[in-house]
């Protein structure tokens, strides 16, 4: 009963912070690309001085400014929830996270207040030039602040430059700059935004679509179309290009979620990268777990080990090599790392009771220990496996891995082929007559925003049981809270998100009905 | 100090007709905004999302241990 309780409220706190960081992630990818889409509009503007650039530059700022009054600080609900329902969780990285999230809130506030106040009240009031700087600090700006949520984020996927204090039990930092160019956030900063780029250029080249469709505003159409489809379409071979090494990070730091994105259960030599694949119940179990299995997949042969390590003939390890070990690819078992995770824990234990007998010589002992570097990488980096159970619970959901990561690929693939088509109709001047094109284009706007959530989706799945990679599972970084409350404000945000979304469509479709203004 | 006094007129001046001379997409955005930071900070932040440990404990001794209690406990289990 007390289990089913406790699983009852990690499972709502899980859904309640899922729910919040999906209906923020609505708002963010758009102004992170509309706002560079604007500001290169006005750059031509202010180059050209033709006022038809100024008309298409307002358009557009206008929705960039709606989606980002509506969208901003609906962030801030996740910081509540910190507090609120994972206070265990904002015990334990306090240290860590304070330093780039408090850049963050003084950036975004001086940045964006100051600057996205001179962009939609200084037309006309201040100078051209000082205007377009506006517009461009607005944009780096907005992607500067999206950095340091990113970096707090890729330290969960991959902790690193910190050190445990038993004292505090909190971890602290001890480098600024192994926290910032941690490998998984550089990959993540620069995925993630270039991400934005492509939905903010399919938004802009949809809606364009849609005024070809409906026979208005033709010129302006289709100047807004050539400079989102370039910006979409080297933006969409970004994506392409930095989650290639994203995957690659992720094979290194989050090898079990890696795993999971390609449903490999038994590691090999030539492994093929599935293409395309349906997952089903295989009737086979790893522990006591049930494992869908393929009943169909098309193979790429030997890609995954040429994408992993550049070598065909490289082995890339399955499921099962991190549940029962390899020791001939010095892979340790889940049972030694619970063994060794227990033996931290155990000793965390000792040192408290130590502490509260004020017996000094065992506390010094003890905190020698845990400051070892060879204590950190031996065992407390396998903390988390402490309260781990049987070795297959350290298995993600691995259909869900799988799909989330093979439909995000694929629609990027499209989104590639929608912005080359939007380029190649437009300079054979046949965008009017491929109405066909034009629907597509228009149709393909929502698939960005589901292949942005997809992203997350996979990044946030991927890595279960763990809420930081190795050191602290999810169901021991919940706040020991009534599970009702979490219920009433899990329905509370369900109610407000969906009524600011609401707000958010119908003021945007209301402005984009209007058109440019003359 | 004139020069500043009418530099702090000028950007007042600036917002107060920014405000004044706003679109109607502009006010309505506004009135979203006000509302949902009422309802973000009045009443979600102050009645449903108290600070956990800070309402519990008095001070970051007793906010550790507990932390450390939690951390442990789960572990305790399996020995």
């Amino acid at each position: 009963m007390i289990e089913q309780g406790a699983s009852s409220l990690v499972d709502w706190s899980r859904a309640q912070f899922a729910l919040t960081a999906i209906y923020h992630w609505l708002f963010v990818p758009l102004t992170l690309g509309l706002s560079f889409i604007v500001a290169m509009m006005e750059t031509i503007y202010v180059r050209t001085g033709n006022e038809e650039w100024k008309r298409l530059t307002r358009f557009w700022m206008t929705l960039f400014g709606i989606n980002f009054a509506i969208g901003v600080a609906t962030g801030i609900i996740l910081e509540f929830e910190f507090g609120t329902n994972w206070s265990n969780y904002s015990w334990f990285v306090g240290d860590i996270f304070g330093a780039p999230l408090a850049i963050e809130g003084i950036l975004a506030f001086f940045l964006e207040s100051t600057f996205v106040a001179v962009m939609f009240f200084g037309w006309n009031k201040v100078s051209r030039k000082f205007h377009l700087t506006s517009t461009w600090l607005v944009a780096i700006g907005a992607n500067l602040s999206a950095l340091w949520i990113l970096v707090a984020n890729a330290w969960m996927q991959n902790p690193v430059g910190m050190t445990f204090n038993p004292e505090t039990a909190r971890n602290e930092m001890t480098s600024f700059w192994a926290v910032l160019f941690n490998p998984a956030a550089v990959d993540k900063f620069l995925h993630t935004i270039s991400s934005g780029f492509l939905l903010a250029s399919m938004f802009v080249v949809g809606i364009s679509a849609w005024f070809l469709l409906k026979k208005r505003e033709e010129l302006l159409a289709k100047r807004s179309i050539l400079v989102a489809a370039v910006f979409g379409l080297l933006s969409s071979l970004m994506v392409a290009y930095t989650g290639d090494s994203s995957a690659r990070t992720v094979a290194k730091v989050q090898p079990v979620k890696f795993a999971s994105m390609e449903a490999l259960y038994d590691g090999k030599t030539n492994a093929g990268l599935v293409a395309f694949g349906i997952l089903k119940d295989s009737g086979k179990k790893i522990g006591e777990k049930k494992i869908k299995d393929f009943v169909f997949k098309i193979e790429i042969p030997d890609l995954l080990s040429v994408m992993t390590a550049g070598d065909k003939d490289a082995y890339v390890p399955g499921l099962n090599d991190y549940i029962s070990g390899n020791p001939g690819k010095l892979i340790l078992s889940a049972t030694e790392k619970m063994e060794r995770g227990r033996y931290a824990a155990k000793l965390l234990a000792d040192y408290k009771k130590a502490r509260s007998e004020k017996n000094s010589v065992q506390v010094e002992k003890i905190k020698g220990i845990f400051n070892s570097t060879d204590f950190q990488t031996d065992y407390f980096r396998h903390f988390g496996y402490s309260s781990i159970n049987k070795p297959e619970d350290i298995l993600p959901d691995v259909s869900g891995s799988f799909y989330s990561f093979h439909l995000m690929v694929m629609l990027g693939f499209f989104f590639i082929l929608v912005f080359a088509l939007a380029l190649y109709y437009l300079f054979t001047d046949k965008l009017n007559e491929r109405r066909w094109f034009l629907w597509l284009a228009l149709f393909s706007v929502p698939l960005t925003y589901v292949a942005s959530e997809l992203g997350w989706v996979l990044a946030e799945i991927g890595r279960q049981p763990w809420i930081i990679q190795d050191l602290l599972t999810v169901s021991r970084g919940v706040s020991n809270i009534n599970t009702g409350a979490v219920i009433t404000t899990f329905i509370l945000f369900g109610v407000m998100f969906t009524v600011l979304l609401i707000s958010d469509i119908s003021i945007i479709v209301k402005q984009i009905k209007n058109g440019p203004r003359h | 100090m004139k020069k500043f006094i009418a530099l702090i007129r000028r950007i007042f001046l600036f917002y107060y007709e920014g405000f004044r001379n706003m679109s109607g997409w502009g006010r309505k955005v506004w009135i979203i905004i006000i509302i949902k930071l009422f309802i973000m900070f009045a009443i979600l932040k102050i009645f449903f999302f108290p600070n956990f440990l800070k309402t519990k404990y008095n001070n970051d001794q007793d906010r550790s241990d507990y932390v450390l209690e939690q951390l442990i406990n789960s572990s305790e289990k399996h020995d």
